[in-house]
């Protein structure tokens, strides 16, 4: 079916071939399930742009309902930290005691904090 | 050789509300059951589901009509009896959703028509003097505007794709454009139900639905085909004159239902 | 894929010794950990075997949507089949995780490359198939499923958590559908009977080859992709299902099931191995129409893929010249 696409066709078309996933690229779809509730990743699809990347992610991932909000990313726009370097990355992190309120003593009685 | 005795009783008045909601009712079944047929099938996994998805949505409409429908027609008969037991003549649905899927363009641009059809006439519905219907078209008015973003949504996108997919999408156009003036062509059930405040004047639907869809048929670069009979034709599937398909399409649909007369599934 | 290096020649020796140690302390593996190149290889290869399984899988169902004998079935088989699509779905985009592309998987499927659950190379010939598919495929694919929700490998098993949580109405409608033809009129039992023989003895060899002869469930089994052997999931199904079939008064076409008392397990017959093995060579009775089905969905889908890929890039680069 090629044969019947233009230059300038084949050449669009050809952009998006350059991203991850084939003919139409991956996007990572995120889902909120209540009012005040953070959008959490759900999975991933395909889709060829992002109008049909929020369709396909309603029909996939919202179509048992539970769902009131919806976000779609390109895959290739995530930026991960890298598991090789987790240990400087996050272990510094871990020892900061002063940064949880356990840390502080209060005296004994003292309500409200 | 004497007269006849007897003369032939007066065809009973038809119960025009029953006929509009198997009007409603059988232009969902069809179509539904025509989407059905895509799945396992469709151009990629996740058009597959959507597709899938607004099928379930017409099924479910035409669920709600025609056990409505039933109701209203105080015979017994629910809305199994309806889908399963009818003749080919005794279904009310435009021709339009009856005829074969074709290919991915020809059932895009089918159901394109449809939902903004299905939108303009939902939305009118719901401010029907009939309770139940204007519930049941406040439901299926909701589903009818997600069916043509997805559905307009590809028009766009086969209009503007590709010279091979805007030569297909383009084709189907001119081959439905013949079947869109029954979908506003009036009857004496049409008066009867606006008479009774129970469904909209589709004269004015006609207009609103034609500005749509030449809005999103502009935006695909595509074009309204001219040749459109300035009449609907005498009579179509609203008076249960259909085209040769619907039988075909019934004959697969009803076979198991009619095969064990009185079962349960 | 991309990469083929021998298992085991460049790999580190540190490095896979604390890749063993993290399965063993059941961690999980997640998408840019350090994984040695055979798992990776097993993984995807077990992945899209089971993705295809999905999506050749809705073909047999997808056979009786459009003659459902009611509406309430008909919504019920319809919802069930595109929960399959989903469920190939996210099982693909779980096998993408490890660097290869769903294209490519499914090329190697049309291709004939690639293996898919030979259950599926079955007919179904009457609407009792639908119920006797929900009930028993279903039921056996849960059963190994569930287990497969604990694997070590991150997007596979959360990929099967959203399934079995999705599955549940699966079953649930196939014994519906199985108990009303079981009291229904003689020609519905009749019906019903004719499945359950027909799906019995398939159903069983959905499991696998008894672990003697299964060539990758050590492997598999050592790094946990798989929790449980071959033989034990079978065991388990064959224990949850016949007392249902009891419960409904169907009888199971396997003369020497019997029920041991010491360890309160039915025990079935032997399973008809060469059968099983031919299914697989893709001399089953299906085979040829369902690789053909999927191939001319992908080929006449061609055109529209296309059309959607070259709308999309001319937007874009529409947007780039206003934004210039």
């Amino acid at each position: 079916m090629t044969g019947t696409m233009t230059n300038a066709d084949r050449e669009a078309a050809e952009q998006v071939r350059d991203l991850p996933g084939g003919d139409w690229p991956l996007w990572e779809v995120f889902t909120q399930s209540g009012q005040g509730a953070p959008h959490e990743h759900a999975g991933s699809l395909h889709a060829a742009d992002a109008e049909q990347a929020l369709q396909n992610a309603r029909d996939v991932y919202a179509r048992r309902g539970g769902v009131i909000s919806l976000w779609v990313v390109p895959s290739g726009a995530i930026t991960a930290s890298s598991p090789g370097e987790s240990g400087p990355f996050f272990d510094p992190g871990a020892d900061k005691a002063y940064r949880h309120p356990q840390f502080y003593k209060v005296p004994r009685g003292v309500r409200g904090l | 050789m004497t007269a006849p005795s007897v003369v032939p009783a007066p065809p009973e008045a038809p119960n025009a509300l029953f006929e509009l909601l198997q009007r409603l009712g059988d232009d969902r079944l069809v179509l539904g059951h025509r989407l059905s047929e895509w799945c396992g099938h469709g151009p990629i996994l996740e058009e597959d589901i959507a597709l899938a998805n607004i099928a379930l949505d017409l099924i479910g409409e035409a669920t709600m009509l025609l056990r409505l429908a039933g109701q209203v027609e105080g015979q017994g008969r629910d809305e199994d009896a309806l889908a399963y037991l009818r003749e080919a003549v005794d279904f009310r649905n435009c021709r339009m959703v009856e005829l074969p899927n074709g290919d991915f363009g020809f059932t895009i641009a089918r159901q394109f028509l449809f939902d903004v059809y299905s939108v303009v006439l939902l939305d009118a519905l719901t401010h029907s003097a009939h309770e139940e219907l204007a519930a049941i078209a406040a439901k299926a008015l909701k589903e009818a505007r997600y069916h043509v973003r997805h559905s307009g949504d590809w028009m766009l996108k086969l209009g503007d794709g590709t010279e091979e997919s805007h030569r297909r999408v383009q084709r189907a156009l001119d081959e439905l454009w013949r079947f869109t003036p029954e979908l506003f062509a009036t009857d004496d059930i049409d008066h009867a139900m606006r008479q009774a405040n129970i469904a909209p004047d589709l004269g004015v639907l006609h207009e609103q639905w034609e500005a749509l869809v030449r809005d999103v048929i502009d935006r695909a670069t595509l074009t309204l085909p001219h040749d459109v009979p300035s009449a609907p034709g005498v009579r179509g599937g609203r008076q249960g004159f259909h085209t040769e398909h619907l039988g075909h399409l019934l004959a697969e649909m009803q076979i198991v239902a009619r095969s064990h007369p009185g079962a349960k599934w | 894929m991309p990469q083929t290096r021998a298992p085991g020649s460049t790999e580190d020796p540190a490095m896979t010794a604390a890749f063993e140690a993290r399965i063993a302390a059941g961690e999980s593996i997640e998408p840019k950990d350090w994984m040695p190149e055979r798992y990776r290889r097993q993984l995807v290869r077990m992945m899209s075997q089971h993705a295809h399984s999905e999506v050749v899988g809705m073909l047999p169902e997808a056979n009786w949507i459009t003659r459902a004998p009611s509406l309430r079935r008909k919504v019920g088989l319809l919802a069930k089949v595109q929960d399959e699509a989903g469920h190939g779905l996210y099982i693909y985009c779980g096998a993408e995780t490890l660097g290869v592309d769903r294209a490519e998987l499914v090329q190697q499927l049309l291709d004939g490359r690639a293996k898919y659950s030979s259950i599926f190379n079955y007919p179904t010939l009457s609407w009792a198939d639908i119920g006797v598919i929900g009930w028993l495929v279903d039921g056996a694919a849960i059963v190994n499923q569930t287990v497969l929700a604990k694997a070590s490998y991150g997007p596979y098993a959360r990929a099967m958590i959203r399934i079995c949580k999705e599955e549940n109405f699966h079953k649930r409608q196939g014994y519906e559908i199985v108990s009303t033809l079981a009291a229904g009129t003689p020609a519905q039992k009749a019906m019903v009977q004719d499945a359950v023989n027909r799906w019995w003895w398939p159903s069983l060899m959905m499991f696998g080859p008894s672990d003697t002869e299964s060539p990758n469930s050590a492997e598999l089994l050592r790094w946990k992709v798989k929790r449980k052997s071959n033989d034990e999931l079978r065991q388990r199904f064959v224990n949850l299902t016949v007392p249902q079939a009891i419960a409904v008064a169907l009888t199971l076409p396997d003369p020497a099931l019997r029920h041991d008392e010491a360890t309160d397990a039915w025990i079935s017959g032997p399973i008809d191995w060469d059968e099983f093995h031919e299914v697989v060579r893709g001399n089953g009775p299906c085979n040829r129409e369902r690789l053909q089905a999927r191939r001319a969905a992908h080929d006449e889908g061609t055109w529209v893929r296309e059309a959607a890929s070259a709308y999309a890039a001319r937007q874009r680069a529409k947007q780039a010249t206003a934004a210039a």
